[in-house]
């Protein structure tokens, strides 16, 4: 029964977080333009998710006429389940987690490499040029930051000596692992931006170039899907970051854990936001450079120094 | 990098800036007392009607919103029988408001006039009448210019010498 409810209360924390980032966003990005942003529904305009989400029920589920209906309506499904499915090995308290895996970095990045496909699937069943597009970049971008995203983990899971997600908050009881592992925690971080593809690397979407990347052809709920899907990503890369590199639920005991794993994940997802607000999109192969040219050189020379101080120390 | 941090900073750094946002329905913004907003006709300070109807508004109108019909009072001066301004048309230039000689059709510092019905748009002579004076306050038009009607005799205005007889040359 416990259990039920933990799965019940993580499941709700997370959608109840995903889409009331549709409102955070707005009021974020108003606060740094000099505007107010969405304060008319409901006390300071927190109604606007419920309007925003009523009317994406009640607006025309349109399917092309043109595109791969069974696939159509299938993509975003399979990014809502990759992400979701995730949040169920993430800790957010002592006892407060649905699955305690001992792979659970591996889970998650078995579950991110899957998010691809429904973003591929959702271009191709659009059959749309722009649609394609999209999910060809998408699929490039995926397939380069996936890469020195897991080896930018490794470092942690080293210096904790395991995959479960539990551990690793608790070897952090010393010290958090941003510290000692600082160019790991930046190669994550804007490897995870690029994961979710938000922006400056919402190159799959990018509006000015491609109207909506992979998701021009979706309507209604399906395209719903795709937004809340790209809310919840960003949570969860925040409470990824949160767990691995800044201590989860670790924190001065005045307030109880799951305060403190929220609190470092909404920091987290302001940063993005933040990052949103302040950047321009790079060129596409200018995001390539970086991936392979910088980025992963840095992860395998992180990993290195990390082994060998390990080693070393032993 | 560090200009991406910096960028970063600087764009925080609008949390503690002013929003320029004015919540309009609560907060009215200001508006000039020159601002070209509804249109109105104004009377003199005896709250006679100031218009004269001489059609230079309908004439100045570039997209022919105005439209009226002159005709005569008892004294022979010239009123307008009616007066219609279509405001879904009207784009409030102020060239009307140029045009008139007797200052008697004036823009407004008010925007505030949307409807349901696009039939309400059409104001009437009735709804264009306001009791004052608008921004010319004490002028009266037949009280400077116009012709001995019977009204006013010839050089008794306001602004008028008395007329030069041209049989006598001396200044």
């Amino acid at each position: 029964m416990k259990y039920v409810f933990i799965i019940a209360g993580v499941l709700l924390i997370a959608l109840t977080i995903a889409a009331g980032l549709i409102w955070v966003e707005r009021r974020l990005l108003s606060v740094w333009q000099d505007r107010l942003g969405p304060n008319r529904v409901g006390p300071f305009g927190l109604g606007q998710v419920v309007a925003d989400t009523i009317k994406l029920f009640f607006k025309e589920d349109w399917v092309p006429p043109f595109s791969d209906r069974p696939v159509f309506v299938l993509a975003p499904g399979i990014l809502m389940v990759t992400i979701l499915l995730t949040f169920a090995v993430i800790p957010f308290g002592p006892n407060f987690y649905v699955y305690d895996s001992n792979i659970g970095i591996l889970f998650f990045l078995g579950n991110s490499s899957l998010g691809v496909y429904s973003i591929v699937l959702g271009g191709w069943a659009s059959n749309n040029k722009y649609s394609l597009i999209g999910a060809m970049r998408a699929s490039a971008q995926m397939l380069t930051y996936e890469v020195f995203m897991g080896l930018s983990l490794m470092g942690v899971v080293m210096m904790a000596d395991s995959f479960s997600f539990c551990k690793i908050v608790e070897a952090q009881k010393g010290g958090w692992f941003f510290i000692p592992q600082f160019i790991g925690f930046i190669v994550f971080f804007i490897a995870g931006i690029a994961e979710t593809h938000r922006l400056p690397f919402d190159i799959p979407e990018a509006e000015g170039e491609l109207i909506a990347g992979y998701h021009s052809e979706y309507s209604g709920m399906k395209f719903g899907m795709f937004f809340v899907g790209e809310y919840l990503g960003v949570t969860l890369i925040s409470a990824l970051i949160a767990t691995l590199f800044f201590g989860g639920w670790l924190g001065p005991s005045f307030l109880p854990p799951v305060f403190w794993f929220l609190f470092k994940t909404f920091f987290f997802i302001g940063v993005f936001i933040l990052l949103r607000a302040s950047l321009p999109r790079p060129r596409y192969d200018q995001l390539m450079e970086l991936g392979w040219k910088v980025l992963l050189p840095l992860a395998l020379l992180n990993l290195l120094v990390t082994g060998a101080i390990l080693i070393f120390m032993k | 990098m560090i200009s991406i941090l910096r960028s970063m900073w600087l764009i925080f750094l609008h949390v503690f800036h002013k929003t320029e946002t004015v919540e309009y329905p609560e907060v009215k913004p200001y508006l000039a007392p020159r601002y070209r907003g509804r249109i109105v006709l104004t009377r003199d300070a005896e709250k006679k009607e100031r218009c004269v109807a001489c059609y230079l508004c309908a004439a100045a109108c570039p997209v022919d919103c105005i439209s009226l019909q002159a005709t005569e009072d008892k004294d022979g001066r010239r009123y307008p029988e009616f007066f219609r301004i279509n405001f879904s048309r009207c784009i409030f230039c102020g060239f009307c408001e140029e045009a008139c000689p007797t200052y008697a059709i004036q823009l407004i510092p008010d925007f505030e006039m949307a409807e349901y019905d696009r039939q309400n748009m059409v104001y009437e002579k009735e709804h264009l009448l306001i009791s004052g004076e608008g921004k010319y306050p004490g002028y009266d038009f037949y009280k400077n210019a116009g012709v001995d009607m019977g009204v006013k005799g010839k050089g008794e205005g306001d602004n008028e010498e008395k007329p030069v007889d041209v049989k006598e040359l001396l200044p």
